[in-house]
């Protein structure tokens, strides 16, 4: 589905990404690791489209087509979803309006009609109840005045809407309790079918308690040092990455 | 359907489907008065009006004033000189009219219109909606004069209305914008052409959104309209001004006047979208927009509210007023004014608090994008008598890109030491975080940038009737294309 191949990218004038390769296949879930700086936000950032960055080298396909070419909103439409870090307040933009327009812009690349109204609304309360998203948020402006917990949620929420077949998760888990967590992760967890993949950028292992990887890499110095299963998490929760760092 | 109905029906038609589409040159044969300003013009206005000789006195009187005035330098314009001896100051159109298709239409311009695709169908639904279509300078129909005419409301062209109802017009006009009050004001009442009025007997609240749609129409025409709204005691209503204008080379001048009268426990609710033509990117053409209007609250719990979105004309120069007069009067005035490209705006209010326990809320939305100005100069005045008075006060102002500037000039001359007088202000700007978070989403950077627009502007939006409301919507968005990127 995806496949990132010796990718390299720099912000300013400095690389950040030195040499990513890495393949995703549909249904698989990747855990991806790393210290601060490493460029693991960086490397959501690439295949999301923001244009600061800027690609020196190296090629990401997505279902056979050179997604470097598509503008981020072409991307998205596609089916790659980026779940920030920071989710962004757009004020006096309500969440309805927000998402009616993003679903009609996937439903128009699919050459689908636009869903009426009710069909929307209608949409809107199964994923709600879904990811067991507060009701009152949808309500709201854009992650206007949202506690971060409900941003993240509303990430997933929005997720839940695009139905992207790439999920990018990066740092979900920052700044959440731990019962904010298990929503969160099992609404991952719900969406998850064999047709999808997600990526979950994380620093932690505890996420991944709650969203089991197939695979476990570790991002460092803008590479992918390591590549393993579920194991190599754990390992890195108790060694911490000093060992990693020395290896390299 | 009966009989008025389809009457009803076709002159609505007529109106809204004659490919009124914004930039839409209507081939009128004009019937045109020479070029230039002078007595003589005035006088000749007047007679080919048929205008009783107390009106042709006004209007003398106010270009006797006009002559000792100068054009005014305050504002934050930059204003070319204009030669008010080109200016041709009345056209009437011959009684019959045919359309040309909308080919000769400049392809650019078409282009908007296809994007906002409001007329056709969209105004057919508005049945609920009275059309006093002003034509150039002389209103051409007015429709659903019957049904209001039932409830003994008067919504008539200003001409006719001098005919029919002299006695209104002549107490009325005038009372709220004297000839002497500046000099638009005075240019406007020696030469204005046409406009509307209306009149709302006492204890009837009009049922549907009384409209006008005033058109720029011919090359070279300056524009002076005249409105006189007069809300009789325990009245309500609604008034909708949509202003459009043709794309023109020449700078066009407007000089129009609004006064609204509401008595004792009467409110008037007045909105206007304006989206004249701001000249094109390179600041060349388009209208320039000098207009005073004015609403005293005259009785005790009378109500004016003034709600615009303005994002046309190459200049604005327009402050929407209140008189507070009356005890526990109020006065609103909610604004979003847009500009782009070479625009300038300097645009804002005057709430004059004179009885007690008046309040008054303004709630002001600037955007700039292009390299165009955009200000907010405001005035809260509150006088001795005015006890207990109140005024909120909140100008922000949304950048885009930094090329453009945006100024607020609030004034406060408060003399009473129990009013309470608040100021908020902010400056914000699209932040490329926002554009990227909803391209993420699917939406392309065109309408994100209209979405985060119209969010910062909902406050105002929200106050508009609902079809004014969508169509301001839209052109809010089409007014920024191209301004991102």
């Amino acid at each position: 589905m995806l496949k990132i191949e010796d990718l390299h990218a720099s912000i300013d004038g400095k690389e950040i990404l030195r040499g990513i390769n890495l393949e995703i296949n549909p249904g698989e879930v990747h855990a991806i690791m790393g210290p601060n700086g490493s460029g693991k936000s960086t490397l959501s950032s690439v295949i999301a489209g923001r244009d600061i960055y800027e690609v020196t080298h190296g090629k990401i396909t997505f279902d056979g087509v050179d997604l470097l070419e598509l503008s981020p909103e072409e991307r998205a439409c596609a089916g790659v979803f980026l779940g920030f870090q920071y989710p962004i307040e757009i004020p006096g933009v309500s969440m309805v309006n927000f998402m009616k327009t993003a679903v009609n812009e996937h439903r128009k690349y699919k050459n689908q009609d636009p869903l009426s109204a009710s069909d929307f609304l209608k949409l809107m309360r199964e994923k709600k109840e879904l990811v067991e998203i507060d009701s009152k948020l949808t309500n709201r402006s854009v992650n206007e005045g949202f506690s971060g917990g409900e941003k993240k949620k509303n990430e997933i929420f929005q997720m839940a809407m695009l139905e992207p077949k790439l999920a990018v998760l990066d740092e979900t888990d920052s700044g959440l309790d731990i019962d904010a967590l298990r929503i969160v992760a099992n609404g991952v967890n719900k969406l998850k079918t064999s047709e999808n993949a997600t990526v979950v950028i994380t620093h932690y292992q505890r996420l991944l308690d709650y969203i089991v990887p197939d695979f476990v890499h570790v991002l460092y110095k803008g590479k992918i040092v390591k590549t393993a299963g579920k194991e190599l998490a754990l390992e890195l929760e108790e060694k911490g990455y000093d060992w990693i760092k020395r290896e390299f | 359907m009966s009989n008025k109905e389809n009457e009803q029906e076709k002159i609505l038609n007529e109106v809204t489907e004659t490919d009124y589409k914004y930039g839409f040159v209507t081939d009128i044969e004009n019937e045109y008065i020479p070029k230039g300003l002078s007595e003589e013009t005035v006088r000749l206005i007047s007679a080919k009006k048929n205008e009783p000789e107390w009106l042709l006195e006004f209007r003398l009187k106010a270009f006797r004033h006009f002559l000792t005035l100068e054009m005014p330098d305050w504002a934050h314009l930059n204003i070319p000189e204009i030669d008010l001896q080109d200016v041709i100051y009345y056209a009437a159109p011959k009684k019959k009219k045919e359309l040309k298709s909308m080919d000769e239409v400049d392809p650019e311009l078409r282009a908007t219109f296809e994007k906002l695709g409001i007329p056709l169908d969209e105004q057919k639904q508005l049945s609920g909606v009275a059309v006093d279509a002003v034509i150039d300078s002389v209103s051409v129909k007015t429709t659903f004069k019957d049904t209001l005419a039932e409830l003994g409301i008067i919504f008539c062209s200003f001409s006719e209305a001098v005919a029919d109802h002299p006695d209104l017009v002549k107490k009325h006009l005038g009372s709220v914008v004297p000839y002497t009050d500046n000099y638009f004001g005075a240019l406007n009442s020696a030469v204005f052409s046409d406009g509307s009025f209306c009149y709302i007997p006492k204890g009837v609240r009009c049922p549907m959104e009384l409209s006008t749609y005033f058109r720029i129409n011919a090359a070279n025409t300056g524009q002076f309209e005249r409105t006189l709204i007069v809300a009789d005691e325990e009245s309500y209503v609604s008034y909708l001004e949509g202003c459009t204008a043709p794309q023109r080379d020449e700078n066009q001048l407007h000089a129009a006047i609004v006064e609204i009268i509401a008595e004792k426990d009467a409110e008037v609710k007045y909105s206007t979208v304006q989206n004249w033509y701001p000249g094109d990117k390179n600041g060349v053409g388009g209208i320039y927009n000098f207009v005073t209007k004015r609403g005293i609250c005259r009785g005790d719990n009378s109500k004016i509210s003034w709600t615009q979105v303005e994002t046309g004309s190459a200049i604005t120069w327009k402050y929407p007023s209140c008189i507070l007069k009356g005890n526990n009067s109020i006065g609103e005035f909610y604004s979003v004014a847009l500009t782009n490209n070479h625009q300038q705006a300097d645009t804002g209010t005057k709430m004059i608090h004179i009885g007690k326990n008046t309040k008054s809320t303004i709630i002001s939305k600037g955007i700039s994008a292009g390299v165009s100005q955009n200000s907010y100069r405001g005035l809260v005045k509150v006088l001795k008598g005015a006890e207990n008075a109140r005024n909120f006060s909140q100008c922000d102002s949304l950048l885009l890109g930094d090329k453009c500037g945006a100024h607020t000039f609030p004034y406060l001359e408060v003399d009473n030491r129990s009013a309470i007088v608040e100021h908020e202000a902010t400056t914000s700007k699209i932040s490329e975080d926002q554009v990227f978070y909803c391209n993420q989403r699917g939406i392309n950077t065109e309408d994100a940038i209209g979405l985060i627009v119209n969010g910062y502007a909902k406050e105002v939006l929200n106050k508009l009737p609902m079809e004014f409301a969508v169509e301001a919507q839209k052109l809010l968005q089409i007014s920024l294309e191209g301004s991102v990127g």
